[in-house]
């Protein structure tokens, strides 16, 4: 039996614009079972990164609604010292950005044993150096004494992301966020991140959530994946289910645009029209229908709802049933 | 003729230590590179993560200082040649590989993707407006987004913010760093369709570092293949994917994630073979120090980093 790790229950979160808040995530409910990998896959923009924060309790400015459960637990009445037991320890997060993750001032074995130094204020300075040349070495860093010493703009950008897995996976954490962990780094270092967190997932019995837009991430390491548009999950299923039988229209159009290695220099699947910015947002009716104008508007229901159509597979708003691509024939 | 050549580029990093901050020892982050780019194509550049490709471009476009090697643009060298750096400067751009840091936090859409018009164009405020706004369409961007300040911006939507800056100016040559890793498939196929647009339309060359070997397929003509700081493969698109040579691209190849979550285990059955034939054939293919040899051609586009025969 999977044990549920984290709970979200209708999960809004919202940043001030002017004198309005407009919700970036929009009713998102999602859970993370114990050794489990949930993908969050979704345009730019619709809120992912903004849900990761959420979870790590990391905006301070926007407005949260809804709740967040974390081992049984509401996040919301969480105090400061629980928080800082929480994140870090029980929680770790892979930041999309590692520059911003990282104290240009301090050098990256500082960072990392502060991150273990934390939660772990008995280990020895010397054990502490190892444990970090260790980690070092696990994520694939060369020359892990050398890069010890070194400031963070003197690393690669692929090297700055794997300290930052480094600090992430350092104190083992129960649920690892990790967004968009391996994007700057190549396939053959992708492979052996991926291996770590299946190891983490796998040994720890760790939850994880995986925001990615690498869909064959999404293939190799995924056990459900969460679609999300405009601030909503719009399809959410196991990933066997969700490469062979996609339904919503966003799906199906997301891995029609991936590069296919057949028609190399073809044109790839583009969506039509662009996401519009927060304020824009369309708040009523399907978000994605503004996409797919060719799909009659009477396709689309009018506050779309999330239907289980199979066990597990759940599929926003009515319109899969009419949709089809422009180019295809028409029934 | 090539657009850009590279002849033994090689660009050496000082590592201080001690008390007194001397220099210690290099960080050979390219250590004899040497490629040339064709008008109006599309050259990939992929390697591991620290294997010298952005170092590289930043050596080409002039920020980061060339240790020894030459750089001719236009069969022009402008390694030495001052003169023929302000064109220059002009002509070649790159899109950055990190779109956090790239953008200056402090400025507005509008002056971030005016700022190159400013320095090369005399436009009046309404013209230069409009620019940024046809500029900003064409990276799918509202135009309402001019007033805005980029951590208002997705990271997605920023890297686009940078492609609009490097368009501005209708270049010859752009070198795109990853221009897309950041960016989701859709926004991807849009990015990486638009560019092949106005590639054509501008009559663009690139030069384009990604480690994502899909896109690279997708986009490139022809592939160079880095390992610390040195070439280990170059050759056509065919000659690396369906030929790759070097125990070093093959390992590469192999670690391409597959699509379909069933082929899972078959797929890292086949990655661990690659693995094997990497560790055991190591020092068949690297030098006694680990590094790739020189290339040598084995026809008449495909040059592999073997070791001198006899
Ligand atoms: N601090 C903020 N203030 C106002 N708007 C914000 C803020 N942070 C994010 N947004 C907006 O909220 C939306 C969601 O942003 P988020 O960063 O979560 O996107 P994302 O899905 O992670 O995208 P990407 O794949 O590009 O990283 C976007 O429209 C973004 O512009
Ligand atoms: N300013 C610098 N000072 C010292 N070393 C540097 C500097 N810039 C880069 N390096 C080193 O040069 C090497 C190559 O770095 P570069 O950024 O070119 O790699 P890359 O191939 O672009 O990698 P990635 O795919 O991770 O972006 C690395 O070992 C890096 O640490
Ligand atoms: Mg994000
Ligand atoms: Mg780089």
């Amino acid at each position: 039996m999977s044990q549920a790790l984290l709970k979200i229950k209708n999960l809004k979160t919202s940043f001030r614009i002017k004198d309005d808040y407009y919700a970036a995530v929009d009713d998102v409910s999602l859970t993370v079972n114990k050794n489990e990998v949930l993908a969050i896959v979704g345009e730019s923009g619709c809120g992912k990164s903004a849900l990761a924060f959420s979870i790590m309790g990391l905006h301070n400015r926007a407005k949260i609604e809804g709740n967040i459960l974390f081992k049984g637990k509401d996040l919301a009445n969480a105090s400061p010292t629980e928080w800082s037991k929480i994140r870090g320890k029980e929680m770790g997060m892979i930041f999309q950005d590692p520059l911003t993750a990282l104290n240009p001032l301090m050098i990256i074995g500082d960072q990392i044993g502060e991150a273990i130094y934390l939660h772990n204020k008995n280990i020895s300075k010397e054990q502490r150096k190892l444990k970090v040349i260790d980690l070092l070495e696990k994520v694939g860093i060369p020359h892990p004494e050398r890069v010890y010493d070194q400031f963070p703009h003197e690393l690669s950008g692929g090297m700055r992301q794997r300290v930052v897995i480094a600090t992430a996976i350092a104190n083992q954490p129960e649920l690892l966020i990790a967004d968009e962990p391996t994007t700057a780094l190549d396939v053959t270092i992708q492979s052996q991140i991926l291996d770590l967190m299946k190891q983490l997932k796998e040994d720890m019995d760790a939850g994880i959530i995986m925001i990615t837009h690498d869909l064959g991430v999404v293939a190799e390491m995924a056990d459900r994946v969460a679609v999300m548009y405009a601030g909503q999950i719009v399809e959410i299923a196991d990933v066997y289910t969700l490469f062979e039988n996609p339904q919503h229209p966003y799906t199906r159009s997301l891995l029609n645009s991936v590069p296919n290695n057949k028609e190399a220099s073809s044109k790839l699947h583009v969506i039509q029209g662009i996401v519009p910015s927060l304020q824009f947002l369309p708040r009523k009716g399907c978000r994605f229908s503004a996409r797919i104008p060719w799909i009659d508007v009477s396709a689309h229901e009018e506050n779309p709802q999330l239907h289980e159509i199979e066990p597990g597979h759940f599929v926003r708003c009515s319109c899969y049933k009419h949709f089809h691509f422009p180019e295809e024939e028409v029934q | 003729m090539s657009i850009l050549k590279v002849k033994d580029l090689k660009v050496h990093f000082p590592i201080k230590g001690g008390i007194f901050g001397r220099t210690v020892d290099y960080v050979k982050a390219v250590d004899g590179v040497s490629f040339s780019i064709e008008k109006g194509m599309t050259y990939g550049l992929v390697g591991e993560s620290g294997s010298g490709k952005t170092t590289t471009g930043r050596a080409i476009i002039g920020l980061n200082k060339i240790t020894s090697g030459n750089v001719l643009f236009e069969g022009k060298d402008i390694t030495s040649y001052r003169r023929a750096k302000a064109d220059y400067y002009k002509d070649v751009q790159m899109i950055f590989q990190d779109p956090y840091s790239s953008l200056n936090p402090r400025k507005r859409v509008l002056d971030i993707v005016a700022e190159p018009l400013r320095n090369f164009e005399k436009l009046s405020r309404q013209e230069e407006k409009k620019r940024v706004q046809e500029l900003l369409e064409l990276v799918g961007l509202s135009p309402e987004s001019i007033l805005k300040y980029p951590h208002q911006f997705s990271g997605g939507q920023r890297q686009r913010i940078g492609i609009a800056r490097a368009i501005a100016l209708k270049p010859k040559l752009i070198i795109a760093d990853e221009p897309v890793s950041a960016l989701d498939v859709s926004v991807q196929a849009q990015v990486l369709n638009f560019m092949q647009d106005i590639q054509k339309e501008l009559d663009l060359t690139y030069l384009f570092i990604s480690h994502d070997l899909g896109v690279i397929r997708h986009m490139c003509n022809r592939i160079g293949i880095m390992y610390k700081g040195r070439y280990v493969e170059e050759g056509t698109t065919e000659d690396i994917f369906n030929n790759p040579q070097h125990i070093y691209t093959k390992r590469l190849v192999a670690a391409i994630p597959d699509i379909d979550p069933n082929k899972r285990k078959e797929h890292a059955k086949f990655r661990q073979e690659v693995q094997r034939e990497y560790e055991q054939s190591f020092n068949d293919y690297f030098d006694e120090n680990g590094l790739a040899y020189d290339l040598q051609s084995i026809s008449d586009t495909h040059l592999v980093a073997l070791p001198k025969k006899g």
